[in-house]
């Protein structure tokens, strides 16, 4: 039984520390995550949530522990047996397994939309120009930017440019689909499209997401567990309906009462 | 078309005025002299031309070496830079042009080279380097984000200067490199020292020859004028095209 759940885990933190200074980001911190699961993280601003993820996308990276990902270590290499730091070609790699949605969308704003989604696959994955648009097309449709292909991001609204970005994402064909406070740029009124892909793309068994946002009600939807993130460590977690209704911890109380005031 | 000049040149002589003395043989010398002149601004035209384009490829290579990660490839880049900024284009042209081909001499090499190689060398390498600070600045303003971007998409480092990063400084670059191009026009004029013969020389020949310096050097002017303004109008179209994924058009 052990067993199987060790290999059902397709991220896996064992003991991992994170400082700048003598902040300390993340405090040993032990996590795991099922292969299909959808995971939120939710926690106070500047807590260091957004961190988890992006250590896992290797844009920062770690002081102490170790980091499985799809049953490899991340941050390190084995070699005769040791754990040593990755080298850049394990890291590009290890890249492939996930793939990132950010805050700030971070579109190529000197490309059109359609060479945003095809120029990853077609200079990374060596895919033809017809292949990689192909694939584009296929995302942009789910996302429903199609008709916005030859546009520049800047010719978007906030919430059009994050669809692109997912599409971005998706046509990397990632196992595992990082959510970066996706919805905390946009404007109210856009906020709806955006979840509504998030939500359509949750609904797939086999991918992984692992979402970071402050969208409380989405968060209760969309996941199989919920995260309450604060200090360096996870306080709680749990299924939605136990977190967001009777929560253990008193942190966790004092989080959601004051969120639901904000409100 | 020599003919065609003059013709133009007797219509304008029948215009009566208060110079009508003076005019028609002052456009008779302005139509002579230009003849000359533009054989001259040709030389100058190509130089400029061959040399800005060189000169921005060695500012992209410097430029971007200079923000590399490499310590050699840095240093080595910064020091081309620093060097070419600060020694003069003059003795620059002179040492290429009239030392190295001593140094040849000595080693048993020919190394004497045509002016006009000499020339766009010498001219592409000094502007080549102060255009890599301006690629350096563009490229160090562009958002660290960009980088995360492609980084998560998993481009290898070079993917990622090469078509994320330098494609979108290139806007923040072109009001820069537009000055640059019209400096670099205006630096040709010292080729005319290692016996090119460019605009600068024939006016100076010209000038040697008829000893009218006010007109000659008054053209002069003019035509240098006149293709600085050329090249801040390809600049200018280059810029537009260069921004034309910005939200307001140029910057």
């Amino acid at each position: 039984m052990s067993e199987s759940n060790q290999s059902d885990k397709i991220i896996e933190f064992q003991n991992v520390t994170k400082s700048y200074g003598d902040h300390v980001v993340l405090d040993a911190l032990d996590f795991s995550v099922r292969r299909g699961e959808k995971v939120t993280i939710i926690g106070p601003s500047g807590s260091g949530k957004s961190t988890v993820l992006r250590i896992l996308m290797t844009l920062e990276d770690i002081q102490d522990g170790v980091i499985h990902v799809a049953g490899k270590p991340l941050w390190h290499e084995e070699k005769n047996g040791q754990l040593m730091p990755a080298s850049e070609a394990h890291l590009r790699m290890m890249r492939k397994e996930m793939g990132m949605v950010f805050q700030q969308f971070n579109l190529f704003p000197h490309m059109t939309v359609m060479r945003n989604v095809t120029e990853a696959p077609r200079q990374v994955l060596g895919l033809s120009r017809d292949k990689a648009k192909k694939r584009a097309l296929k995302y942009l449709d789910l996302v429903g930017m199609t008709e916005h292909a030859d546009k520049f991001p800047s010719q978007l609204s906030g919430g059009q440019q994050q669809r692109v970005g997912i599409a971005r994402a998706l046509a990397m064909h990632p196992n595992i689909l990082l959510f970066d406070e996706p919805t905390s740029a946009l404007d109210p009124e856009l906020v709806g499209e955006v979840l509504q892909v998030i939500e359509h793309l949750a609904s797939q068994h086999d991918l992984t997401i692992l979402l970071v946002t402050h969208e409380m009600q989405f968060a209760r939807q969309i996941s199989d567990r919920v995260c309450f993130f604060d200090q360096g460590k996870f306080v709680e977690e749990g299924r939605p309906e136990e977190i967001f209704t009777e929560p253990r911890e008193e942190r966790t109380k004092a989080f959601l009462s004051s969120f639901l005031g904000d409100h | 078309m020599k003919t065609g000049r003059y013709a133009g040149s007797t219509q304008q002589q029948a215009r009566p005025g208060p110079s009508s003395e003076l005019l028609p043989i002052l456009i008779m010398d302005i139509l002579t002299y230009s003849g000359h002149l533009l054989s001259g601004a040709w030389i100058t035209v190509q130089l400029t031309l061959y040399s800005s384009v060189l000169g921005l490829f060695f500012a992209f290579v410097l430029g971007v070496g200079r923000v590399s990660d490499n310590p050699f490839v840095h240093g080595l880049s910064a020091g081309i830079i620093e060097f070419f900024r600060g020694t003069s284009l003059l003795v620059q042209l002179f040492w290429l042009y009239f030392a190295l081909p001593m140094i040849g001499q000595t080693l048993g090499y020919d190394w004497r080279f045509p002016p006009m190689l000499v020339g766009t060398l010498a001219l592409a390498l000094n502007i080549g380097a102060y255009a890599a600070e301006v690629v350096r600045g563009a490229i160090q303003a562009v958002a660290p984000e960009q980088y995360e971007a492609a980084k998560a998409l998993d481009f290898s480092p070079r993917q990622t200067m090469w078509r994320i990063i330098v494609p979108q400084a290139v806007p923040e670059m072109m009001p820069s490199l537009g000055n640059l191009a019209i400096q670099n026009l205006k630096d040709t004029a010292l080729v005319s020292l290692i016996s090119l013969a460019d605009l600068a020389y024939k006016a100076e020949q010209l000038r040697n020859f008829t000893q009218d310096s006010t007109t000659i050097y008054s053209l002069l002017l003019l035509m240098y004028f006149g293709m600085a303004l050329v090249v801040a109008g390809l600049m200018k179209l280059a810029e537009r095209y260069a921004c034309r994924w910005r939200a307001g058009g140029s910057v």
